[in-house]
Parts: C-alpha cells; structure tokens; sequence
C-alpha cells in the first residue's frame, strides 16, 4: 500500500468529523472517493494536505509513518491536490502560474524562457495543447484546470487528489480531463478521485470507497459493483427513481413568450413557455444559456426583439424590476451570486421582500421569523436554527435557502441555473421534487443544466443553444442524449 | 470554553474595562465624575463621525473625506455668520446641506463611475479642504453670535449638549442597522454585492445613501465643533478620517465589510478617548500618545485576526 490512512479520527464539538477511518490507496491506481456531503470526503483529503490534524491514527507514505502531516511535510511527500476553487493568478501566464513560488531564476532575474520551455514538455508529456504564454484569465475553466493538474505533475507529485475535478467542465473538457487523469496513471501516479458524478467513476477508476457520515462503508474494485448499489451504500437507502415522477399540469395559457430577443452574446432567440411547464436549456458553457437567463432576471440589458411575460411585453432592467415582476433566478454559483454566506437563514430568505415586510423602513421580525420558518419546514432545509450563517450549511441546505428566497418573493417563472451542481445525490432528489411541486402549483420553470441526465430527466421540453442562437427544440419523446449533443455542437461555419 | 467566546464577544469592553482600571490606579484625577464628562464631551464629535464611517466600512468602502468635510463645514457656516451675517440655525443648515451634496457625489462616483472608494474620497479629500482654504484664505473666521456656542458647550443638567447630540446619532445609527430594511442592505451588499444584486437590492442606491449619511455625519460633527471651538478654522478637521477609521477598526468593523456592530464602535471610542485623556493625566507628551495610540489599534487588530483565524481553522 503506497498511501494508508489509518484509523484516523477527528472531533469538532458535537460532531465526529471521521470516526476510525480507515482508506489504504495502492501505488498508481484510480482510487474514487465517493459519499454525500458532509460525509467526511474533505475531512479526510485535508488530513493528508495537513490543514486537519487527526486527533488520533496515523498517516503512513510510502513506508514513512506520520501521526499527522503539516502542508510543506505533505507537499516533501509528493501529495497534491487539485481543488474544485482554483489557485491560479489570472493575470499571470500559464507558465508562470506553473511555477508560482518557485520560479526558474538566473540570478535575481526571472528565466521566463526557460519556465516557458519546461512547462511545454510538461504538456507535451500529458498530451495537451496550451500556449504557456498565455495568460490565464483568457482559459476557459476546462484549460485552468488542465494547468492546475500540470502544476501539481511539475512539482513531482506522487499522490494527486482530484476535488471534484469534472464539477465546473463542459463535456467535451471533462472528456479531455479523463484522458489527462488516465495518461497520469499510466506514469505511475496515485489519484484519490472524489466525484457526485458516478458514471466517470465507473468509467476511470479501479477501487472504490464509499464514505457515509464520518465512516468508510465499504472499499470494493469498481469492477465488482454498480451504480445501484453505490448510490445505496451512499445514502443508507434506497433511491428508487433518479428523478420523481410529475403529473402533468402544464396549462394552455403562455405565460412567457420570447421574440428574436438579441443581446448578451444572443442572436434572435424565440420561444414559448406555457404556465406549469419545465423548460430545459442545453448547451455547452457559453453557448448563451446563463445569458439568456441574465437578459430575463435584467442583470444585463436587451438590445432587440420582445419579452411578453403573463401577457405583457416587459423590459426589465434590474433584477429588482424582474423580481417585481414575479421573475426569479436560481443562479449558476450558489456561493458568490446566490447566497449571502456571512448573512443567516432568515435574513437570506427575506431578502427579496424586506421592503414587503417592513413598515415605516422598520422591519417586522416576527412576520421575518415566521416567513423564515415555513419555508424551513415546508421544503425542509437541515439547521439548528434560523439564525445559523448560511455559510455553515451544506450545499443542498444553502440551495434550498436560495429556493425558500423565491418562494417567499412569491415568483411565477422561476430560472434554475445550474441547480443541482456539486450537491449529493439526497439533496439532488429533494431538489427535483420541489421543482415538481413548483409546477404543480402553477409556477412555470426555465431550468438550465449540463447534466444530460438531469435536462432529459426534469424537462418537458429541451431547447438546445449553440453560439447564442437556438439551435434545436425538442419535445419530451423526441429526447435523446446524441441529438442533442450534436445540436449543442452546432457552430455557425457548419449551418 | 465559555469564558473564551464570552471573551470573543466582548474581547473590546475588557480592554476598556482594563485602561479605565489601569489610569483609576496611576491618576487620582481620572475616575471623577467632571472627568468623565470631559471625556464624553472630546470623543463626542468622534463617535458622531465615526457612525457614518462604521457605515461606509460596512459596505466594504471608506470615507477619506470625513476630515476635509468637517473642515469645510467649519468654515462655511463661520463664513456665512459672520461675513454674511446669516441666522445661526440656516447657516449651520446650509453647511450641512454642503456635506450632504459631497457625500453624495462621493457615492455617485463610487456606484455609477466604479471607481475605488479610497481613490474618489481621496481626492474629494484633497479638493474640498483646497475649498475651504479658498474660502477663508487660511485665515480663521470668529465672532458668531451667542447663541451659536450652546450646541458644542451647553448643557442639559450636568450632561454636554454635544454628548447627547453624539448619543442620539449612535442611537439612530444602531438602529438602522439593527432594524430597518435598509441597514440589513448594507450588510447585504458589504458581504457580497453581486449576490445582493440579484435578490433584488438597488445596490447603487444603497451606496448613495452610506456615503451621503457619512457627509450627513460629518456636518453634524462639523457643526458641533465650530460651535465647540467659536473659530472657523482650516485644521478643524485635520486627521479626523483617521481617528474615525481607528474607532470602527478598534470597534471589531471589517475593513473588507459585510461585519460589524454600532456598539463595539462606540467602545472604540471610548477607548481613544480614555487613552487621550489619561495620558494627558499622566502628563505624556503628544508624541508619546501618538506610539500609543498606533500600538493600540495594531493590538486590537491582530488580537481580532487571531480570533478569527482560529475561528475558521477549528
């Protein structure tokens, strides 16, 4: 065993973080790490970086044994990580993020020449096609990450644990990344893999451990399991369905009508929702789906064509004016755009309506309290208390805050960008039954998602973008996963 | 356990609690009644000031200008009573409807122009205290009628009408923030305004009005000085950005925003004003109290990091 954890334990007060842990990693394989947040996953990676010390067990390295690891003993032992938030310098180069902190020097000069040159062979060994030169804000998140992983290969990494690496990616780049990740193993580098995506699970790795509630489960070769019975050992219980059945209750009045609508990156895009439907946007990342979304909710303004919304034509130009409206956004980045972290549960839900709840500018607290507490019961939000920091619940809890928000603002049309990203497979389903139940009491829903599975699963229409334009619309039995791929591809040169 | 986060809480009051105990001990002049008011009577144009600084730090801004305001409110109303012979009350009035305007414009060009806050209220520094020296010509301006000086030296009972004017904007402060739908903006938009944008709050709107309160706190501050002083002066209100700043920073106020309470300000308040003073009892030089009051803000800054440094590892 190339790296063991063993029988590692660490309490914070009240919670046992990981209880008697224990995860033996052999050298060079894909080794997935898989269980519902809050399962310990994180507590467990930062035991091995050093940002956790493990009250009691040890950590043993390639035959070194450590009670517990500090950042610079575990970076000596060649443990990398990547993490889902990116420590890239945007206004540096490539080759110049590669070697940050430990730039190439002639002297007191910087060697950029050579930080250029050594970070091509370190491309040209994991078969990627980046220009060093480049700066990093100009990447697409795909290429920030290939760099991420080429720095943490340039500093000789033996261990490479990968946070969710395929969360932020678009098809075609987690495509990319899966072969980076198996071109790495084939060099005879260890990889922890922790993905909620369990299809690329089975896809890359060779053992898996499943986590639940501070506790490994079970460790198994991902040959002698499935998805059925990972999901189960996930949760506890069993999920019947990955996506709950609706009844239909799509109504013939068309609360939403889109006409030629340009701007935003967008070209002429024109559509119909009717009241109580759910209609899916596809696309690659940047095909225009979030800035669709942007010109509705009004964060960016319009430059041509119609928004009719239950009747009449509307242009809003602030998310204010669209929330009056009765328009909502569930943004794409639940952390920076959706919720405010330092902000607790119940000044997060009222958000949009403390003008509402307030008289004479005072806020009414009880009205906020009990505004507060419906919702939490209602759709079932996990917290002590109302009073907690948003921050301090899990990522399902702090989606369904920002879902309670529009719920209280009472909204009709409510866009969901991006729902369900970095969220476990519980909360996932919570998610999409409230999206049922929205409909079903006559909201009207636009849902955004690179998730195939998801778009096909919850929508009963598919309209998919490309380069700002629509490109294809389907109806629910004219779904398949090929079609629209290949509508998504769709580029402007080929038409 | 229990002592630490009592301790967290209320790391600022112990601090307080320790200087008033330590200058009690070294000066036997210091816990006297008329003492006390001397000192609530200096720190009361402060704690007015320091409100609408607490504000714009809130918002993950700063006010630079506080100081050059005050000045510049300082010299109008002189000016206007004693060159154009103006009834106390307008020209107090019409000075502070100047504050007001420049605090406004400062938000103007911070929210519409998204121009750094330290860069816009710099400059406003610089150009309005060059307007108050145009006004006056560097020359101080005196001679204003009686009833002008009851603002800064009157008193109701044994209490100095600028102590209670100092506590009716604390209180007014406090409350917008702790209950208004508009301070829960200001929290809002400190913490993250991108996402506030998004919930539905004008958040230019909620810069215009921080940063017009702040010139509206400088006024009033500007005002009660002049009255204090009976002299328009071009240094009235030299450093005060900074004393105001020191204040809401000793108070536990985020620089970075989105964190803070009214009442923590007002004991860092209280702190520059005991220290002052009871250094003055202890006869230390003015340069001595400078060191001093400079250690004790890099003091309770990194006693405040390090809590919350700790916060966020464990």
């Amino acid at each position: 065993m190339f790296l063991q954890l063993n029988n590692i334990t660490k309490t914070y007060p009240g919670v046992v973080a990981l209880n008697n842990v224990t995860l033996h990693v052999k050298k060079g394989e894909v080794h997935a790490l898989v269980g519902e947040n809050g399962a310990g996953k994180s507590t467990l990676i930062k035991t091995c970086t050093g940002a956790v010390i493990p009250d009691s067990g040890s950590i043993v390295v390639d035959g070194n044994e450590f009670p517990s690891m500090t950042p610079k003993l575990s970076e000596q032992q060649g443990i990398a990580v990547i993490y889902q938030e990116f420590n890239l310098v945007g206004e540096l180069s490539v080759a110049e993020n590669i070697f940050l902190g430990r730039a190439i020097r002639k002297g007191f000069i910087i060697d950029k020449k050579a930080m250029v040159n050594e970070s091509r062979k370190i491309f040209q060994q994991l078969g990627i096609d980046i220009d060093p030169n480049t700066l990093v804000s100009k990447l697409t998140v795909g290429y920030q990450q290939l760099v991420e992983i080429a720095k943490a290969i340039s500093q000789n990494a033996k261990i490479l644990i990968m946070d969710e690496p395929s969360a932020p990616l678009t098809k075609a780049e987690a495509e990319r990344m899966y072969e980076m990740v198996l071109r790495l193993k084939e060099q005879g580098v260890t990889i922890i893999y922790i993905s909620h995506r369990l299809e690329e699970v089975f896809r890359l790795t060779d053992r898996i451990t499943v986590m639940r509630d501070g506790n490994v489960v079970r460790t198994m070769n991902t040959c002698d399991t499935n998805i059925d019975e990972l999901v189960k050992l996930m949760v506890g219980r069993e999920i019947k369905e990955t996506y709950p059945a609706r009844e239909p209750c799509i109504s013939d009045e068309v609360i939403l009508e889109v006409r030629n609508l340009c701007g935003n990156g967008l070209t002429d895009i024109s559509f119909q929702v009717r009241k109580g439907e759910v209609l899916g946007f596809a696309g690659l990342i940047g095909s225009g789906r979030t800035e669709l979304a942007q010109l509705l909710f009004g964060v960016r303004p319009k430059t041509g064509g119609q928004i009719i919304f239950k009747g009449k034509e509307i242009s809003p130009k602030t998310p204010q004016a669209a929330i009056d409206m009765g328009i909502a956004l569930v943004p794409e980045d639940r952390k920076k755009q959706g919720a405010i972290l330092d902000i607790d549960i119940k000044g997060n839900i009222n958000m949009p309506i403390l003008k509402r709840i307030s008289k004479l500018s005072f806020i009414k607290k009880k009205e906020e309290k009990r505004i507060a507490n419906e919702y939490k019961e209602s759709i079932r939000i996990k917290t002590p208390s109302l009073t907690q920091k948003v921050k301090n619940l899990s990522g399902g809890n702090q989606q369904k805050v920002i879902i309670a928000k529009w719920l209280a603002s009472n909204a009709d049309l409510i866009i969901f960008d991006e729902p369900t990203r970095g969220i476990d497979v519980g909360a996932k389903y919570e998610i999409y039954t409230l999206v049922n139940t929205l409909v079903k009491n006559g909201k009207t829903v636009l849902m955004i998602s690179s998730e195939m599975g998801e778009i096909m699963g919850m929508s009963d229409r598919i309209i998919v973008l490309s380069e700002g334009r629509i490109t294809g619309s389907l109806n629910k039995d004219e779904f398949d996963q090929e079609v629209i791929m290949s509508m998504a591809s769709i580029s402007k040169g080929k038409e | 356990m229990k002592y630490k986060d009592l301790f967290k809480r209320y790391g600022i009051f112990v601090v307080l609690l320790i200087l008033i105990i330590f200058f009690s001990i070294a000066s036997e002049n210091f816990l006297v009644t008329n003492n006390l008011l001397i000192i609530a009577r200096q720190i009361s144009m402060l704690g007015i000031a320091a409100v609408g600084m607490a504000f714009v730090l809130l918002l993950g801004g700063i006010d630079l200008s506080i100081g050059s305001q005050i000045t510049l409110v300082n010299i109008v109303a002189a000016w206007l009573m004693v060159n154009g012979k103006v009834n106390p009350v307008l020209a107090s009035l019409a000075a502070i409807a100047i504050s007001v305007t420049i605090g406004f414009l400062n938000g103007f060009i911070i929210a519409k122009v998204k121009m750094p806050p330290i860069i816009v209220t710099l400059s406003t520094m610089i150009m309005v205290e060059g307007f108050a020296y145009i006004l006056c010509g560097g020359q101080p301006i005196f001679g204003f009628p009686k009833a002008f000086s009851v603002i800064g030296q009157g008193y109701v009972g044994i209490i100095p009408i600028p102590v209670i004017i100092m506590i009716v904007v604390m209180a007014i402060g406090a409350v917008i923030l702790n209950l208004t739908y508009f301070g829960r903006y200001f929290y809002a938009v400190g913490s993250n305004e991108e996402a506030a944008n998004l919930s539905g709050i004008n958040v230019v709107r909620v810069k215009y009005l921080v940063y017009t309160l702040s010139g509206l706190f400088a006024g009033i501050a500007g005002i009660v000085m002049l009255s204090r002083t009976n002299s328009g002066q071009v240094l009235a209100g030299k450093g005060f950005e900074f004393d105001a700043l020191t204040a809401c920073v000793l108070g536990g106020i985020s620089v970075n925003g989105g964190y803070g309470k009214i009442s923590n300000v007002v004991a860092g308040i209280l702190i520059l004003g005991v220290l002052s003073n009871g250094m003055v009892l202890l006869n230390a030089s003015q340069y001595t109290q400078m060191v001093i009051k400079g250690a004790v803000l890099l003091f309770a800054v990194a006693f405040d990091s390090i809590q919350r440094n700790r916060q966020s590892k464990s």
